[in-house]
């Protein structure tokens, strides 16, 4: 009898001190690569050493609205924090598959007191939607790949005849039509008002036609710098701080032709009927503090979406080089500049998705 | 002797040893034998219900299930039922509009209806979102107030589909998979040109499984026939070599064929050497059709020379020596004598290599390009991204599994599968 109670003992103990381990426990749904690399260093570790909870990283948020849908309509959600893209998280928000946030309340005010609704840069909050970064979608190009100079413009990019050799783009409406109707020479503040109409849909295909054939296209962010390093392209299009990786670690010569850069927000949301609410929110309040969003950019040249950050970005970790020059909010970087449209593209996906995916396949 | 046992067996039934009459006696051991039987089959029954019939069944049903607007937007889809399309809905419906949106916005569920109907009218979504934001500051009555918030309420074609779509099943998926859609009368019409795809894939998937089917028969009935004639010894050392790709991951082989055959790769670079073709001029041969046709080819190989080999081996080679004795040609002693012997091995191969084609998915995706992709990509596509379309990637599967079934049945008919031998 005694043997027994000892043992229901143990087994009961042994059940506690599971459920506070999964209580200590958050899944983290990120892009994978140098990206969630940079998560790791400037959040995860830092979180982990002040409170012993475990970080579970998972590399789904490419397929992340797809995924909350699914776990939300089956009732078992597994992700307790998430990191996506403005414009998904607008229709996650709007179909009820996250949390509504008060940002005041969950966030950390700047360091001098002004409430996070002012700190983080105008028009990044989202209802349901915490940024940490502006990220750029751009042009780079192999400097091997070139004769003389590189291409300078995005009519660069189109001109086959001065600038040859294969281009590499993302496999999705977004941000290519933009880019074609700007080649095609719309004005920068017309390119979505052009776009919602049909005859702009079929100018910013028929733009799109000239270069197809010299097209390859791809789909996770770490293509396009190994196809520019392969010389399988010659110009792609690439986030710009995998691009600045490259530079960097690997030192590959390539340039990043800011013209006409597209910047968005990517940050976290959390999905409806999750785990743990407090330590989710301990752990949000903790990743996106001025200092925490500064200390990314130490590691990868993204753009801290909080104004208090911007003056804190120093050097590279462990180098000397200074990471300013190389953020998309960099002045410089920012003169013809589009923001990218994130209304829009909620409104306009579907149909253009299915008319591009038409388009590539036929 | 014989008739009276006859009579007695007619007359009287025959006893078992305890007693027990042989019939029943007999029944009762067989239906041991025969729950033993299902005991034994019973896990795989069961494991083929829960992870094959189960979710096919599920995949049908998601396919046509079309609950957003009914459950979402209940009051707006039962007072449109008596709206005849012609013009403005009157003040109910606006008001049913009001009071769902209301809710909707409570619950956080006027989003689904949204994005529902902002597949078939882009714009409607924010149109939808806009005005349910607003519409708990407004009072009856409604219908001058949305039309002042937004002009988009009154377009006839958003009250249609919305009275159309509140039907729970639908079959707009399938339309949709087969490149048609409801026009703006709500008849059946192809979509536009730049839309169409689905159609277009189905059958690209159809002819290049064959032509990969076909290959596969070119160059596996000689490596067959190699393998079957020679001495046992060599024949094993041979069939290594098929084997040894078949054992292999299916990755790392596609893998292969991408380095071997990328611009910058092994195949153009002794091409360049050679001074064949020029440094500018390197061929394209993966990222498009030609990448999945050798990809392919080279990866279903081993399911044709299989069977194949299996039933060449049971030839014996004496047929031939007869055929040839008795003054046949030797092309014709192997087209009369040999070939329809091969037959069944043949056409097992081509059925297996055929139907593992069409509904082949990483190789295409890896080496397709866009010309190269097969009808499974976009299945894969539409489960995927911020505009997945669960539904749509139901019914374009939904199509494809008839599509087999009905091959495999046609194929039943003509061929007959249990002349099959594989192996």
């Amino acid at each position: 009898m005694k043997r027994f109670l000892l043992m229901t003992g143990s087994v009961a103990a042994l059940a506690v001190t599971g459920a506070v381990a999964q209580d200590q426990q958050l899944t983290i749904v990120s892009w994978g690569g140098a990206y969630s690399n940079s998560q790791q260093k400037a959040y995860h570790e830092p979180y982990e050493e002040k409170t012993g909870v475990e970080i579970l990283n998972e590399d789904k948020s490419a397929n992340a609205l797809a995924g909350i849908r699914a776990q939300v309509e089956a009732g078992n959600v597994t992700w307790d924090v998430v990191d996506m893209l403005q414009a998904d998280a607008q229709r996650a928000c709007d179909e009820g598959l996250i949390l509504e946030i008060d940002h005041n309340e969950w966030l950390e005010p700047a360091p001098d007191g002004t409430p996070a609704t002012e700190d983080f840069i105008e028009g990044t909050l989202g209802p349901c939607f915490i940024p940490q970064i502006l990220y750029a979608t751009m042009f780079a190009y192999n400097t091997e790949a070139f004769d003389g100079e590189g291409p300078k413009t995005v009519e660069d990019v189109w001109d086959l005849e001065k600038f040859p050799g294969t281009r590499s783009l993302q496999k999705i409406p977004q941000k290519n039509l933009e880019w074609a109707l700007l080649a095609d020479g719309v004005e920068v503040d017309q390119v979505y008002e052009v776009l919602a109409t049909r005859e702009g849909q079929d100018r910013a295909f028929a733009k799109l036609d000239e270069i197809k054939d010299n097209v390859i296209w791809w789909t996770e962010g770490a293509q396009p710098p190994q196809m520019l390093a392969d010389q399988e392209a010659a110009i792609a299009t690439a986030y710009n701080g995998r691009i600045f990786n490259a530079q960097v670690n690997e030192d590959q010569p390539f340039k990043i032709m800011w013209d006409h850069q597209m910047f968005e927000t990517d940050g976290w949301v959390v999905p409806v009927d999750t785990g743990n609410l407090d330590l989710i929110k301990d752990y949000i309040r903790f990743a996106t503090d001025t200092q925490r969003l500064a200390d990314q950019a130490k590691y990868i040249s993204y753009g801290p979406a909080r104004k208090s950050s911007a003056p804190l970005v120093g050097m590279l970790e462990g180098t000397d080089i200074d990471m300013k020059p190389h953020m998309p909010t960099n002045p410089e970087n920012l003169e013809t500049a589009i923001p990218f449209d994130v209304q829009f593209w909620a409104d306009y996906g579907d149909a253009l998705e299915e008319r591009f995916n038409a388009w590539v396949a036929g | 002797m014989a008739s009276s046992t006859e009579r007695r067996g007619t007359a009287a039934p025959i006893l078992a040893a305890d007693g027990t009459p042989l019939k029943q006696a007999l029944r009762r051991s067989q239906s041991i034998e025969r729950r033993r039987a299902l005991a034994l089959v019973a896990p795989l029954l069961l494991f083929i219900l829960i992870v094959f019939v189960v979710p096919i069944i599920a995949m049908i049903w998601r396919s046509v299930y079309n609950p957003e607007i009914r459950e979402f937007l209940p009051q707006t889809a039962s007072a449109l039922q008596d709206w005849d399309g012609t013009e403005v809905p009157p003040e109910p419906v606006f008001q049913a509009m009001a009071a769902d949106m209301i809710v909707g916005v409570e619950n956080r569920t006027i989003g689904r209806a949204a994005a529902r109907i902002n597949r078939e009218i882009p714009g409607a979504r924010s149109t939808m979102m806009r005005t349910a934001r607003q519409v708990d500051e407004w009072s009856a009555p409604y219908r001058e107030k949305f039309i002042e918030a937004d002009e988009d309420w009154t377009n006839l074609e958003f009250w249609r589909i919305l009275k159309r779509e509140t039907r729970l099943l639908t079959p707009t998926y399938y339309l949709l998979a087969l490149d048609y859609e409801y026009n703006a009368e709500g008849e059946i019409a192809p979509r536009p040109e730049v839309y169409q795809v689905y159609k277009g894939l189905f059958f690209r998937t159809a002819w290049m499984s064959l032509l990969i089917t076909g290959l596969c028969v070119l160059l596996a009935y000689p490596v067959s026939y190699l393998l079957a004639t020679q001495p046992t010894r060599t024949a094993n050392l041979l069939l290594i070599l098929v084997l040894l790709p078949f054992w292999t991951s299916l990755l790392v082989r596609t893998s292969a064929w991408i380095v071997l055959l990328q611009q910058q790769g092994v195949l153009n670079d002794l091409l360049v050497a050679a001074g064949l073709v020029d440094d500018n001029g390197r061929l394209r041969m993966i990222y498009n059709r030609t990448g999945t046709i050798i990809a392919m080819t080279h990866i279903l190989l081993p399911f044709m020379i299989l069977p194949l080999y299996s039933v060449m081996k049971t030839i014996p080679p004496s047929y031939l020596r007869a055929a040839k004795s008795l003054g046949a040609h030797p092309f014709r002693a192997w087209w009369r004598v040999y070939f329809p012997l091969t037959l069944p091995g043949l056409a097992a191969g081509c059925i297996l290599v055929f139907i593992l084609a069409i509904g082949y998915y990483i190789t295409p995706a890896l080496v397709g390009g866009e010309t190269g992709i097969f009808i499974s990509n976009l299945i894969a596509q539409n489960m995927q991204g911020s505009s997945a379309q669960l539904k749509l990637a139901a019914a374009l599967a939904t199509i494809l599994l008839v599509a087999v079934l009905l091959i495999y049945w046609a194929f039943n008919k003509l061929v007959g599968v249990d002349k099959l031998k594989f192996g």
